[in-house]
C-alpha cells in the first residue's frame, strides 16, 4: 500500500479556518485602505485618496525616512557583527568567555523588549549621548544581531566542512578559504539575515520609544500614537504600502537565495 | 595539523567586534538596571543617589555601596499595583499560551498530514504573516472590533446579536490579538516535531485496534511533546513582557507589567522603580528562559 498522508476531513477544515484567521485581517486592512469613504466601516468606492494624504503628511513621511534609515543601517551593522559571531562560535576553538558570549547571544532574543529598551535608554542617559537616529540604530542593532547569528549559525552548522579542509589542503590560508569557500556557501543565509534584521528593526515600537529622543519618531512610533486615538484610514494606506515593502524585500530574498543556492548545486560536484 | 585547527584560530578573532558590542550595550546596560533600581527611589532626572565616583576613593565607594537601597523592592513587593501586575501577566500568559496550544495544534497537524511539496507552501503561508509588522497586524484587528467594525456588522446582519457588541478594550479582544500575534510561534515547533514522525506508527496502532482517539492521545500527541514545550515556552515568555497589544486592545483598568514599567517610566518618571520592577520580571522568567536556551542549544547542536 503506498503511504498516502491522510487527509480527514477535521485536518482539511483547521488547516482552511487558521489560514483563513491569518489572512483575512490583513486582506480587510488593505482592501479599506482604498475606501473613498472617511469612516472607515462604510465602503465608499475605490480610491487613492488616503495615500495621497499620506504622501502629504509631513511628519510621517520624515517618521517613514527614520524608520527606513535605521532599518538599513542597523541591518548592515547587524549582519556583519551577527555573521562574525556565528562564525566565531561554530568555527572557533574553545575560548575564555565563551559561554558568557553564547548567553548574551541567546538572551536578547526572549527577553521582553521592554527591559531591553529600558536599560540601554539608562546607559545613553549616563554617557549623556545626545538621543536620535544613532542611539535606536545602535539599540536595533544589539537586537537583530542576535537573530541574525542564530540564522547564520545554524547554516554554518549543517555546512560540509571538508570543502574548506580541502581548500586549505590545496593551499588556501584560512582566511582565503572562507572568503572563497564558506562565504559563498552561507551567503543565502546572509542575505537572509539581513532581511530579519531589517524587517524587525522596522517593525520595533517598544526599544525605539526608549532609545529615540525627542523630534525623532520613527514610523511604528507615530503610527502608535495615531492608533491610540483611534481608527484612520491613512494608516490603512500607510500599513499597506509597509506590506508592500516587506513582500518586495521577501521575493528579492528568496529570489536570491533560490539563486545561490542553484549556484551552489552547480558549483558541489568540483 | 589537522585543516580543522588552523581555521579555528583566525575564527577566534572573529568574536572580538561582537564580543566588544554586546558587553558595551547588553551587559553594561544591564548592571545600569541593577545599579539605580537599587538607589533611592526619586522623582526627578539622574544622577540618583548613591553616585558611584570611581576617583572619590576606596572609602567614598565603600560608602556608596552601603547607600544602597533595597527600598524600590520592597515597594514592589508591598504595593498592590505590581503584585497585581504580576499576577494578572501570568495569568494572560499563561491563559493565551492555552488558547494558542488549543488553536495551533490542530492546525500543525493538518499540515503534518498534507502531501509533502503542500507541506512547503503551508509553512510559507505560516511564516509570512510573521513577516508583517507587528504593530500592523494589531491594527487590523482594531478595524475589525470597533463599535461599527466588520465583526459587529456581520453579527448583526445575521440577527446574532440585536445591538453593537463591545469588543475593544476587553480582555476577549486582548486574547485575540495575541492568539492572532504568536499563532506562528506556536504552529511552527509543532509543526517541526510532527512532520518528522513516522505515520506506521499511528497506523500500527490503529491495525491493532485503538480507537482514533486513542491513537492521538496514547501516539501522537506524546511524541509530540518536544514541539509542545518549544512551542508553549516561545509563546509564554514574551506575553508575560507584552506590552503593545494589552495597551491597545485591553481596556486600562487592569494593567500587565510591561505597561506598569512603561508608565512607571515614561509618566510617572520614576526610574528607580522601573529598573526595579525589571529586575523582578526578569527573575519571574528565569525558569523558563533557562529552560528555553537549554531547548535551543540542543537543537543547533542536532541540527550539526
Amino acid at each position: 500500500m503506498r503511504k498516502v498522508a491522510r487527509l480527514s476531513r477535521f485536518n482539511v477544515a483547521s488547516l482552511a479556518l487558521g489560514l483563513a484567521f491569518l489572512y483575512l485581517p490583513i486582506l480587510i486592512l488593505v482592501i479599506y485602505s482604498f475606501n473613498a469613504s472617511r469612516l472607515v466601516t462604510v465602503w465608499g468606492g475605490w480610491s487613492l485618496r488616503w495615500y495621497h494624504e499620506f504622501f502629504n503628511d509631513r511628519a510621517m513621511i520624515e517618521a517613514a525616512w527614520m524608520s527606513l534609515r535605521v532599518a538599513v543601517s542597523s541591518a548592515t551593522i547587524a549582519t556583519l557583527l551577527g555573521t562574525l559571531a556565528a562564525v566565531a562560535l561554530s568555527r572557533g576553538e574553545r575560548f575564555r568567555g565563551r559561554t558568557l558570549f553564547s548567553g548574551m547571544l541567546y538572551a536578547p532574543l526572549v527577553m521582553p523588549e521592554v527591559i531591553t529598551g529600558l536599560s540601554l535608554l539608562l546607559l545613553f542617559v549616563a554617557l549623556n549621548a545626545e538621543r536620535g537616529f544613532w542611539t535606536v540604530t545602535i539599540a536595533h542593532t544589539t537586537l537583530t544581531m542576535c537573530f541574525v547569528a542564530v540564522v547564520v549559525q545554524s547554516r554554518l552548522g549543517s555546512l560540509d566542512r571538508s570543502l574548506e579542509e580541502a581548500a586549505m589542503d590545496l593551499g588556501c590560508d584560512p582566511v582565503r578559504a572562507f572568503v572563497a569557500v564558506t562565504l559563498p556557501l552561507i551567503a543565502p543565509a546572509i542575505v537572509a539575515g539581513w532581511m530579519l534584521a531589517f524587517t524587525l528593526s522596522l517593525d520595533d515600537l517598544v526599544i525605539a520609544s526608549f532609545t529615540t529622543g525627542p523630534g525623532s519618531a520613527t514610523l511604528p512610533i507615530r503610527i502608535y500614537s495615531e492608533v491610540r486615538l483611534g481608527v484612520k484610514p491613512e494608516i490603512n494606506a500607510i500599513c499597506t504600502l509597509v506590506i508592500a515593502l516587506i513582500a518586495v524585500v521577501i521575493v528579492i530574498a528568496s529570489l536570491a537565495s533560490k539563486l545561490s543556492s542553484s549556484q551552489g548545486k552547480s558549483a558541489a560536484p568540483l | 595539523m589537522s585543516a580543522r585547527r588552523i581555521f579555528a584560530r583566525p575564527a577566534r578573532f572573529a568574536a572580538i567586534a561582537p564580543y566588544v558590542w554586546m558587553v558595551l550595550f547588553f551587559l553594561v546596560p544591564f548592571a545600569f538596571v541593577l545599579k539605580i533600581s537599587l538607589s533611592q527611589t526619586a522623582i526627578a532626572q539622574p544622577p540618583y543617589e548613591p553616585v558611584f565616583d570611581l576617583t572619590a576613593g576606596w572609602d567614598a565607594l565603600k560608602s556608596a555601596f552601603a547607600a544602597l537601597s533595597v527600598d524600590n523592592f520592597r515597594l514592589i513587593g508591598s504595593d498592590d499595583i505590581y503584585v497585581f501586575a504580576y499576577v494578572r501577566s501570568l495569568t494572560v500568559a499563561v491563559t493565551a499560551t492555552a488558547l494558542l496550544l488549543l488553536i495551533g495544534y490542530p492546525i500543525a497537524y493538518g499540515m503534518a498530514r498534507l502531501p509533502k511539496n503542500w507541506q512547503a507552501v503551508a509553512m510559507v503561508l505560516v511564516i509570512v504573516p510573521f513577516w508583517t509588522s507587528f504593530l500592523i497586524r494589531i491594527y487590523a484587528w482594531i478595524n475589525i472590533l470597533q463599535h461599527d467594525g466588520l465583526l459587529n456588522q456581520i453579527l448583526l446582519a445575521l440577527h446574532l446579536v440585536s445591538q453593537p457588541v463591545v469588543w475593544l478594550s476587553t480582555d476577549s479582544a486582548m486574547y485575540i490579538g495575541i492568539v492572532y500575534s504568536y499563532l506562528p510561534f506556536m504552529i511552527l515547533p509543532l509543526y517541526a516535531t510532527l512532520a518528522k514522525m513516522e505515520p506506521v506508527l499511528e497506523e500500527a496502532a490503529s491495525d491493532l485496534g485503538a480507537p482514533p482517539g486513542a491513537v492521538f492521545w496514547l501516539v501522537t500527541f506524546p511524541l509530540s511533546l518536544p514541539g509542545v514545550g518549544a512551542g508553549v515556552l516561545l509563546c509564554f515568555i514574551p506575553i508575560v513582557g507584552e506590552f503593545v497589544i494589552p495597551d491597545l486592545l485591553a481596556g486600562s483598568n487592569s494593567l500587565m507589567i510591561g505597561q506598569t514599567l512603561w508608565l512607571e517610566f515614561f509618566t510617572n518618571k520614576d526610574w528607580p522603580v522601573a529598573s526595579a520592577a525589571a529586575i523582578v520580571l526578569l527573575v519571574v522568567l528565569l525558569l523558563p528562559l533557562l529552560l528555553y536556551e537549554r531547548l535551543q542549544k540542543r537543537q543547533l547542536e542536532q541540527g550539526r
